[in-house]
């Protein structure tokens, strides 16, 4: 059980990429992180350097208190979960489990015990005798987890483990991990590409672009409070609006100037807070779950006004409505029961108790 | 294709044109037509010219009569050839286990050598393997020959006395192993060097935090993971160095004193030379059921292993 800290930490590959741009973060003990973000934009670099797997260019990574720069893999006491599960071929699952005990001469009795422990926890304890061929996919990893399982080191890295898994499987692995971890609570450092994965297993998500940290914090602060338009962008499905529109001063009170000629009245709450952008081009934002079927209109700062759906897509429990706005899609999200046919004009509500408003030049969320 | 075949079955009360149709048809016998040409040439070349040397092998000196195993007998009761068993044995063994530590070790190296090097490397180290034997064993015996060997000049000028290559009996032994290593261990180069290229990265990286060292990322890994290519080699390598005939034909020739023969050199010297036929056949065959014995546990671990972990 550890603290993972990571300062300033930089990783240039040979040939100049920089994969890792000076990152900061502090992993507290019991602490589950999930490091998401678009393909290639140093997760697992990072979760790398973590491992020791990777060198690190420059900064310094410690766990538990003790710098690891120089420390290579076997002595830093973490245990990895790979993509592709990684075991060994010609071991038996129980060997390939056992087999990080065997090398840090565990007693046979303990390995045993602990095996049999993790094979447990895993539900695979009938599987021990069999060799990774005649496995399936979730039950390989199963085995990679318990691999790490039985080790019981002070950090837990996972990357991906759960891309080469159907849909179905996904979820119910994912459940398991966090179940997993609620058991054994150690600290874990999990790297996914997939935004659910991340809000459902973090207490806090880490997202990352182009090598750099965009924003830390629990699920539902960067859900609902995101610092930047790519997270703002990232995290939520399906994704969440952006309308360019202009933010004017009209006597004391901000309006937005829509591209379809439709003017939002900003709530006076937050004159202050967008007070700067009065004159200028700005992006509007808002989730589909603000822009729906007029509702709660006696709520303060609901707005409606007339869209009309191109596609509408029935989810079951909810319906998905894709709608033009000036050749600008939007998503609304709206309750199944209410109707809507393609090409009707309808009425649409927005709730600017949520909305965001965006510096374009600078991507910053106001 | 089993059950391709049951469905094609033609029927016996069939009329005679159709079924000529149907067993035209059916996938085996297609199948068997197309490799027709195949089994005539591994008939032809591997299976008569092996029938006939086992059909040889029990003839009387003069191949007037038939013997049975008298040949192997008196091959047994000899002196003489009981060496080129020693020797056959000795050289093949010690030979293989040389080239394919060597062997590895070169892959090894070469594996950890960045790509661009890796090249041009593996280039040079091929170079044994290409030249024909005859001829680069011809070098060899420039190097070791008495007079103007250039390897005891070299000895010499470390004051090391100059060695009797071929002349002494260890010695004759010694070198034509060295030439055979410096041959074959190219072949288990480049096997081996396939071989691990072919172990995934991602099982390094899993031992390397699993706890292990270098050492026993080999021990744990990379060699359960080489198993397969490792037996296949060596039982490759065995029977054709069993069956060498070059090297020790133009570098001692068997002497001195017969005593370098193996078999192949001796089975010339006694079938074609000396001109007993059916003595030399047995003496060719002698190997013959050894190394299928092996063969066939070696190859039996190779299949259960592929169906268990690949
Ligand atoms: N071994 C390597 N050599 C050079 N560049 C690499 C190497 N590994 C990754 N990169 C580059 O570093 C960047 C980050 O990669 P990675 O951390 O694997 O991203 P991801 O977030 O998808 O896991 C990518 O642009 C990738 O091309
Ligand atoms: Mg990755």
């Amino acid at each position: 059980m550890a603290q993972v800290s990571i300062r300033k930490v930089v990783k240039a590959y040979e040939g100049g990429v920089q994969a890792v741009k000076g990152i900061d973060l502090e992993i507290a003990d019991h602490e589950f992180v999930v490091l998401v973000g678009p393909s290639g934009c140093g997760k697992s670099t990072t979760l790398r350097m973590i491992a020791g797997l990777e060198e690190i260019t420059s900064g310094e990574i410690a766990i538990g208190g003790m710098v690891v720069n120089d420390i290579p893999p076997r002595d830093r006491d973490i245990a990895m979960v790979f993509q592709n599960y990684a075991l060994y071929p010609h071991m038996s699952v129980y060997d390939n489990m056992a087999f990080g005990l065997t090398l840090r001469k565990f007693p046979k009795d303990e390995i045993k015990r602990r095996v049999e422990n993790a094979a447990r926890i895993l539900d695979i304890t009938p599987l021990l005798d069999r060799k990774p061929k005649a496995l399936s996919g979730g039950q390989r990893q199963r085995v990679a987890m318990g691999r790490a399982i039985v080790r019981d080191p002070k950090v837990f890295l996972f990357d991906e483990p759960l891309s080469n898994l159907d849909a179905k499987l996904r979820v119910q692995m994912r459940t398991e991990i966090k179940k997993v971890h609620q058991t054994v609570k150690t600290t874990t450092v999990y790297v996914t590409h997939d935004q659910v994965e991340a809000m459902t297993l973090a207490d806090r998500v880490v997202v990352m672009n182009h090598g750099v940290i965009e924003q830390v914090g629990p699920p539902q602060e960067l859900y609902h409070s995101p610092n930047t338009r790519f997270v703002a962008g990232f995290i939520g499905s399906p994704a969440m609006n952006f309308i360019p529109a202009r933010m004017e001063n009209g006597s004391g009170a901000l309006r937005l100037n829509l591209p379809n000629g439709i003017v939002l009245p900003v709530p006076a709450e937050r004159t202050a807070r967008y007070g700067a952008m009065a004159g200028k081009e700005v992006l509007f934002g808002i989730r589909p779950e603000h822009l729906t079927e007029p509702k709660n209109l006696d709520r303060q700062n609901i707005a409606v006004f007339e869209l009309t759906p191109e596609v509408i897509e029935p989810m079951g429990m909810e319906t998905l409505l894709h709608l033009w706005m000036q050749g600008h899609e939007v998503c609304s999200r709206i309750d199944p029961t209410t109707p809507a046919e393609p090409g009707r004009p309808m009425q649409v509500a927005a709730d600017l108790n949520h909305m965001h408003i965006i510096d374009p030049e600078s991507g910053r969320v106001l | 294709m089993a059950d391709g075949a049951t469905l094609a079955m033609p029927r016996a009360e069939a009329p005679g044109g159709a079924s000529l149709k149907r067993f035209a048809r059916r996938r085996s016998t297609i199948a068997f037509l197309m490799t027709l040409p195949l089994i005539a040439v591994i008939g032809g070349l591997v299976a008569w010219p092996a029938g006939y040397a086992i059909w040889l092998s029990m003839l009387n000196r003069r191949m007037t009569q038939f013997i049975g195993l008298g040949n192997f007998e008196i091959l047994l009761d000899s002196e003489t050839f009981r060496m080129v068993i020693f020797q056959s044995v000795f050289f093949a063994v010690t030979a293989v286990i040389l080239k394919a530590l060597i062997g590895f070790w070169l892959a090894h190296m070469l594996h950890h050598l960045p790509a661009k090097g890796q090249k041009k490397w593996r280039g040079m180290l091929l170079v044994p393997w290409v030249i024909p034997p005859a001829l680069s064993t011809l070098g060899w015996w420039w190097m070791f020959e008495p007079t103007y060997s250039s390897i005891n000049w070299v000895l010499a000028i470390f004051a090391v006395p100059a060695v009797p290559w071929l002349g002494e009996p260890w010695w004759a032994r010694i070198s034509v192993i060295i030439v055979n290593v410096w041959y074959g261990a190219p072949f288990f180069m480049i096997m081996y060097l396939a071989a691990l290229k072919s172990v995934p990265e991602q099982l390094y990286e899993a031992a390397a935090i699993d706890g292990a060292t270098g050492w026993q990322k080999l021990r744990y890994v990379t060699l359960p993971m080489m198993r397969n290519i490792i037996s296949i080699t060596v039982l490759f390598s065995l029977i054709v160095t069993f069956a060498n005939y070059d090297i020790v034909r133009v570098l001692t020739n068997g002497g001195p004193r017969d005593l370098t023969h193996v078999f192949a050199s001796y089975a010339f010297q006694v079938g074609v030379l000396a001109g007993n036929i059916p003595r030399g056949a047995a003496v060719s065959l002698f190997m013959f059921p050894i190394l299928a014995v092996i063969a066939f546990f070696v190859l039996r671990g190779v299949n259960r292993r592929t169906k268990e972990e690949l």
